[in-house]
């Protein structure tokens, strides 16, 4: 019989990112005992990998700025189907955070009287992402992990999580295994915050790291909780395309909020062709006037490059199905050409931009001061997840909570650049808070033996299969083909249909997997896991998907192109049925209070 | 075009091993870890490797390529000699977990020695900071370090004296100094640089400036200014005789 590592929390926390760590912070502030475990070294979590910055509106560098217009920014980057309660507590409470960060150690790049930057990013109207250079997450994640160390925090580096653990309708931890021995480990909680980030390994283009496998999201509907808006998965418009090593890896929207523009093979910036009804009023109509805006000039409107992600990803997307695309598949991303525009523009790139700068000079061997890079859509961030109250971040299940990318809500139909970092410090806060109250209010928790039991039996089932099972990785592969070709950028009925069978025989494989070699740091054995967790998604990505009849945000559909207002009434939530069959369904929004539609009225 | 390469890789656990060779295609724009990952999904389904970001940001991918401290997601092809293997090991300076992958727990350990962050009150009303640009920019070289540790890997100190229970090593150092030199900072550690962390041992050898895969000036711009704080504090005869009055 398997045997289990056993620690007891207050809360555990699951995942290290950003969320993750800020929540096991203030669990931690709140007396609670605190555990978190995450299936990479400490501070290697995918928030390293943000860039532009995190959105607050501090209004620091434009005074119009406040947390209204960021309220009415994020509503309608989202079309509408946003958790109004947390657009709202996020537009009030992301300055706060901010300086809380700074009070921590992070040193954001500084205005010419001393207080911290703001840059452009698209669809914010104002300069509102604090900064530091390109290199944002990595020091917000360092500054969060090197104060969270001091607080008396245990972290279990390089585990994985197998399975939510209940005691009847209520949470009471997780069982899982470390990477470094295989050992089977147990985390008895009275509240777990599932902080697991997003789901872009589950296709093949991606800026995502190898953990973003969907985890948090499979473990949270396998234990009873629902998922929200899983049609609506952002393809960030410029990843690398070439070299094909690197493609999907990610280019910040940065370099368009510092004049960047984009071209296609006739040297056309056609991102002037096409501008949505609902943002024409905002958009620069001239070269001249985008160019001012991205040198700070107020009255200046921004360039039509910095619409929403979605809008930027569908129009490359068509400038290449058109054949006017770059060589390797893609469209030319330009800052090389603003030398025409300011003396020194070398120096000032590499200082605006250095990560950008130094990624091409080392990858692609490209001297972004000098040319074009080559870009195009990268699978990038999940705006659906696990559906939770917007004050407290608790799901459905009593004692779960989720935050950062794992939970849905804030973003609705699409993410604004930049209110990712921002949501993970203000809902992970949240959720940490709201844990450690919850395990406060509520009794020691009883572990169901029989049920870990049969967890690690199953764990070990691809070692029984041996070599002579199907491959883990070639299942990963072949998964992320699908998703790609058939629930991508432009979707249909027909396809996704073919990938709803496609991913029921994919499934039937990943029972077969086999592994060989021991249960030390095996990544095949690891990686039959991880297949387990990005099925669930998969499925749930294809099914909301199907059923909303309509192109709006992050998903274009081609049978139903057009936005259609009825759809616009709905969210759409994933749950598992009694007998472990898929459910969708379609569920009204809340209405949103007057005083809030006020607001939107007020900035349209 | 795709053509044949061979990566000698290092397999084996704590209890020893040996170098595997292992052939497998290469094309334009590949790096080291590419061919690592290929080599995983179809000859070697449980070579050990730590990965997350593939571009340089994370610092996981740490290992010895060809001799030289490297990451392997920012080691191209192109730039090594394909016409004889490609020697793959994991660091030298920590323990062999399988593999690839070393056990740089130490590390995380050591960081918490160093005393955290204690800002100054803040300098206006609402609760935040005025900081000069110029001020900030001294420290954001050393706030680049993404902890790949290959620094650690290459320091004499470390990987041939394992001198772990005296020494921080460059990493740490650079920590320390981002401290130290934090514009907003008041903590005091020169004390514990010179007694606890053996700042001392350090004989500006450059060689973790060299691998530093962020150009962090390591040992010019954080351990030299460090050292030269516990030279004026402890070594200064002028000092000392004020002290002694």
């Amino acid at each position: 019989m398997p045997e289990f590592q056993r620690f007891s929390y207050d809360v555990l926390v699951i995942g290290a990112g950003g969320a993750g760590l800020r929540a096991a912070i203030e669990a931690g502030a709140a007396g609670a005992k605190v555990g978190v475990v995450c299936k990479s070294l400490l501070g290697k979590a995918h928030t390293v990998m943000a860039e532009g910055g995190i959105a607050a509106a501090l209004g620091n560098v434009d005074d119009r700025d406040n947390w209204r217009v960021h309220f009415a920014d994020t509503m309608r980057g989202g079309q509408y189907l946003n958790n109004w309660r947390m657009a709202e507590l996020h537009a009030k409470e992301a300055p706060e955070c901010v300086c809380e960060l700074e009070a921590w150690g992070a040193l954001f790049d500084r205005t010419t009287d001393g207080k911290i930057l703001q840059r452009n990013f698209g669809g914010h109207r104002y300069p509102r992402l604090a900064h530091v250079g390109d290199r944002t997450g990595l020091e917000m994640i360092r500054t969060l992990q090197d104060h969270g160390i001091h607080t008396g925090m245990e972290v279990h580096m390089e585990c994985t999580v197998l399975s939510l653990l209940m005691d009847g309708d209520r949470i009471a931890g997780a069982c899982g295994y470390d990477r470094e021995k295989g050992r089977f480990q147990l985390w008895e909680a009275k509240a777990v915050v599932l902080a697991t980030g997003g789901i872009g390994r589950a296709f093949k283009v991606t800026s995502n790291s190898w953990e973003y496998t969907g985890d948090g999201l499979a473990l949270a509907y396998r234990a009873g909780a629902e998922l929200q808006d899983m049609e609506f998965v952002q393809f960030h418009p410029t990843g690398m395309v070439w070299p094909i090593s690197v493609s999907g890896i990610l280019v910040t929207e940065g370099v368009r909020g510092e004049g960047g523009v984009l071209r296609n093979s006739e040297g056309r910036r056609f991102m002037f062709d096409d501008i949505p009804d609902l943002y024409k009023e905002q958009t620069a109509d001239s070269e001249e006037e985008g160019w001012r805006y991205t040198q700070g000039d107020k009255n200046a409107r921004r360039p039509p490059e910095l619409l929403t992600r979605d809008h930027v990803a569908r129009c490359i997307n068509r400038e290449v199905k058109a054949g006017r695309g770059s060589p390797h598949g893609g469209v030319y991303l330009d800052i090389s050409w603003i030398k025409e525009r300011m003396p020194k523009s070398e120096e000032h790139i590499k200082r605006k931009l250095p990560s950008m700068y130094h990624q091409f000079k080392q990858l692609a061997d490209l001297d972004i001061t000098k040319e074009p890079m080559e870009v195009g859509p990268t699978t990038h961030y999940m705006m659906g997840g696990i559906r939770v109250d917007g004050d407290s971040q608790m799901s459905n299940v009593p004692g779960l909570f989720a935050a950062g990318e794992a939970a849905a809500g804030l973003h609705g139909a699409n993410r604004l650049g930049g209110n990712s970092l921002s949501d993970l410090v203000v809902f992970g806060k949240r959720a940490g808070r709201f844990a450690a109250e919850f395990a406060n209010a509520n009794g020691p928790v009883t572990i169901d033996e029989e049920e870990l039991q049969t967890t690690a039996t199953a764990a070990l089932a691809p070692f029984d299969r041996g070599p002579a099972g199907e491959n883990p990785y070639q299942i990963q592969y072949d998964l992320q083909e699908t998703m790609q070709d058939l629930v991508g950028i432009v979707r249909v009925e027909s396809e996704m249909q073919q990938a709803l069978e496609a991913i029921g025989q994919l499934s039937a494989r990943a029972e077969r997997t086999g592994i060989a070699g021991n249960r030390e740091y095996n990544n095949g054995w690891h990686t039959t896991i991880d297949i387990g967790n990005m099925m669930i998604v998969s499925e749930a990505i294809t099914r909301a998907a199907l059923l909303r009849k309509e192109s709006r945000g992050a998903q274009f559909r081609e049978d139903f192109p057009n936005k259609d207002s009825e759809w616009g009434k709905y969210n759409i939530i994933i749950s598992r049925s009694a007998d472990g069959e898929m459910q969708v369904e379609k569920r009204a929004l809340t209405p949103m209070p007057d005083e809030l539609k006020k607001v939107i009225e007020e900035m349209k | 075009m795709a053509t044949p390469a061979t990566f000698r890789i290092w397999r084996g656990d704590r209890a020893g091993g040996a170098f595997q060779d292992y052939t497998t295609p290469v094309e334009e724009g590949m790096v080291v870890l590419d061919a690592v990952h290929r080599i995983q999904a179809q000859q070697a389904p449980d070579l050990a490797v730590r990965w997350n970001c593939k571009a340089g940001k994370c610092g996981s991918c740490s290992a010895e390529i060809n001799g030289m401290p490297s990451l392997m997601c920012m080691t191209r092809l192109s730039a090594i000699d394909l016409s004889m293997p490609v020697i793959v090991e994991p660091m030298h300076a920590f323990p062999v977990i399988r593999d690839l992958v070393t056990d740089v727990s130490w590390n995380f350990q050591a960081k918490k020695s160093i005393k955290q962050f204690k800002p100054r009150p803040p300098d206006a009303a609402d609760g935040t900071w005025r900081i000069q640009q110029a001020d900030v920019e001294r420290v954001q070289e050393f706030r680049k370090c993404i902890e790949c540790f290959l620094c650690q890997d290459v320091c004499h100190v470390l990987r041939e004296h394992h001198k772990y229970d005296e020494f921080i090593g460059p990493r740490l150092l650079v920590y320390a100094a981002a401290l130290e030199m934090h514009p907003l900072d008041t903590e005091d550690r020169v004390s514990d640089l010179r007694h606890k962390h053996n700042i001392g041992y350090c004989n500006i050898t450059t060689c973790c400036r060299q691998v530093c895969p962020e150009s962090i000036t390591i040992t010019e711009n954080a351990i030299i200014p460090l050292k030269e704080r516990v030279v004026d504090r402890y070594f200064d005869p002028l000092k000392r005789l004020f002290r002694i009055l």
